[in-house]
């Protein structure tokens, strides 16, 4: 008989909510398949099985915290009989109250994304068991709404009044709890990071000239849909780089480094209405360009969308970011524990730079990593930082 | 296809791609990164709805170019008229 737990998602996360089961007792599982959607103060995340079988029992009900490592479920081998299900976990968790007083039976994830779309839940009519709001519900009430109405012109500003008017009551609506949660989740980890790490930063420019004209003359080739970004470029060579560097392909457990044999790079993504998130792409290093390309395009879809899975929260092995496509020239991101090392790249900038002796204009971008002190010293980064750029120098080979 | 059908068509797109953008605020003359918090991938996105429901293919070489509403109303219906019916 396997368990099914919960999950740690995050070194700072010690409880969940489950939110809902997407499976019942007496159905069939394989490994690797979504049973239940798990509410952390990140985001809410599918969470997958990791042994297959037929589901026997449901231990937690919907709406419960419970610490991670709890017994979610049990799973059990074929031809097991299971135990009744609860008549509770056939129900989704979420019942609120209507405009006029009715109830609504909400899936969590439709929850928020009606937030994240603006969407009232007392226009969507449900198309779920019982009349179940759910995502594609939403999705639909969004795409019939009409669109927004211009802005009347402001009327002109009152004379000075005798008594200026009350401001509002606060209002927490489910959008601005689910930020303030993130940025909570964010602020432990961040904080926790920049007092027991002692980071070490590293910076190198690295002539894109090679990547940015194969790039170009590879995307001319393509159709629309299936063109490349040059971030995922950036990825595999990081990628490729660390199958030297293993000593930065690891995580900080206790008072001792454990490496990993394999490479996941966690692509940091930023959420709309604030926070970010860094799931995992898994072998990072060992997939093809269009492999990863469209691993990225279905991360940030899904990242935006809450519908992240567990593995891809809990198994990065190092992070990248981007964030200098907004702008900034260089980022000397903050290590995210347990991982010891973070890669961070800069706007991509024409500038002069000389090669072989000539004065050039150059796509150029600074690299950056952020190295654990306890684990590697600056030269392992610098060294590392050069690997990333000689990978970047022969993109045929990414 | 008319300039105003093709326009809120290219508006109808960025708010695909980016559910948080109110189409009434959409400044036709004003560079979509400087109106809204879009990322590469949101570009590319966006590129990918306009082909798919404008049939126009927009060259990645033309992307720096091709910032505004307006540019790409003009790119499009340009294009739109060298197709053969």
């Amino acid at each position: 008989m396997a368990e099914f737990v919960m999950p740690a998602l995050g070194a700072d996360m010690s409880a969940g909510t489950l939110l809902e089961w997407l499976k019942q007792p007496g159905d069939h599982v394989e490994r690797g398949e979504i049973i239940a959607i798990v509410h952390t103060d990140k985001a809410d995340i599918e969470v997958e099985v990791y042994s297959s079988g037929v589901l026997q029992e449901l231990l937690v009900e919907p709406g419960t915290e419970v610490p991670t490592g709890t017994v979610l479920a049990l799973i059990g081998e074929e031809g097991e009989a299971p135990v009744a299900k609860p008549a509770e976990a056939a129900e989704p968790a979420l019942v609120l109250a209507g405009g006029d007083g009715h109830r609504l039976l909400v899936s969590p994830s439709a929850k928020h994304l009606a937030a994240e779309l603006g969407v009232d839940l007392a226009t969507v009519e449900g198309s779920g068991p019982g009349g179940r709001i759910q995502r594609k519900d939403v999705e639909r009430a969004k795409a019939a709404a009409p669109p927004s109405a211009p802005t009347p012109a402001p009327s002109p500003p009152p004379l000075a009044p005798a008594v200026p008017p009350a401001p509002p009551p606060p209002a927490a609506t489910p959008a601005v709890e689910a930020q303030a949660a993130m940025r909570r989740a964010i602020a432990a980890s961040m904080s926790r990071s920049k007092r027991e790490i002692p980071h070490v930063y590293l910076s190198q420019t690295i002539d894109l000239s090679p990547a940015v004209a194969w790039l170009a003359d590879e995307n001319t080739r393509r159709s629309v849909p299936d063109r490349l970004l040059l971030g995922v470029l950036l990825v595999k060579a990081v990628a490729l780089a660390l199958r030297d560097f293993p000593e930065l392909n690891a995580r900080w457990e206790g008072d001792q480094v454990v490496r990993s044999e394999r490479i996941h790079v966690g692509n940091a993504i930023f959420l709309r209405g604030g926070g970010l998130v860094a799931p995992a792409i898994h072998d990072t290093d060992q997939r093809t360009l269009d492999e990863l390309m469209h691993s990225f395009r279905d991360l940030v879809a899904r990242a935006r969308s809450f519908s992240l899975r567990a593995a891809e929260m809990s198994d990065p092995t190092i992070t990248v970011t981007s964030i200098g496509e907004r702008g900034v020239e260089a980022i000397f991101p903050i290590i995210v524990p347990p991982q010891v090392a973070i890669v961070g790249f800069g706007k991509v900038v024409d500038r002069p730079w000389v090669s072989n002796g000539q004065l050039l204009v150059c796509p150029l971008v600074t690299a950056t990593v952020s190295v654990d002190h306890r684990v590697a010293d600056g030269h392992v980064g610098s060294a590392f930082l050069a690997a990333v750029d000689q990978r970047l120098q022969e993109p045929d080979d990414l | 296809m008319t300039k105003q059908e093709i326009r809120d068509t290219i508006v109808s797109c960025l708010c695909e791609v980016a559910p948080e953008i109110d189409p009434a605020t959409v400044k036709d003359d004003v560079s979509f990164r400087d109106q809204f918090d879009v990322d590469s991938m949101d570009l590319l996105n966006f590129v990918i709805a306009m082909h798919e429901r404008l049939g126009v293919d927009i060259p990645e070489s033309e992307y720096g170019r091709l910032g505004t509403v307006d540019l790409l109303v003009e790119f499009i219906s340009a294009r739109l008229a060298a197709t053969p019916a």
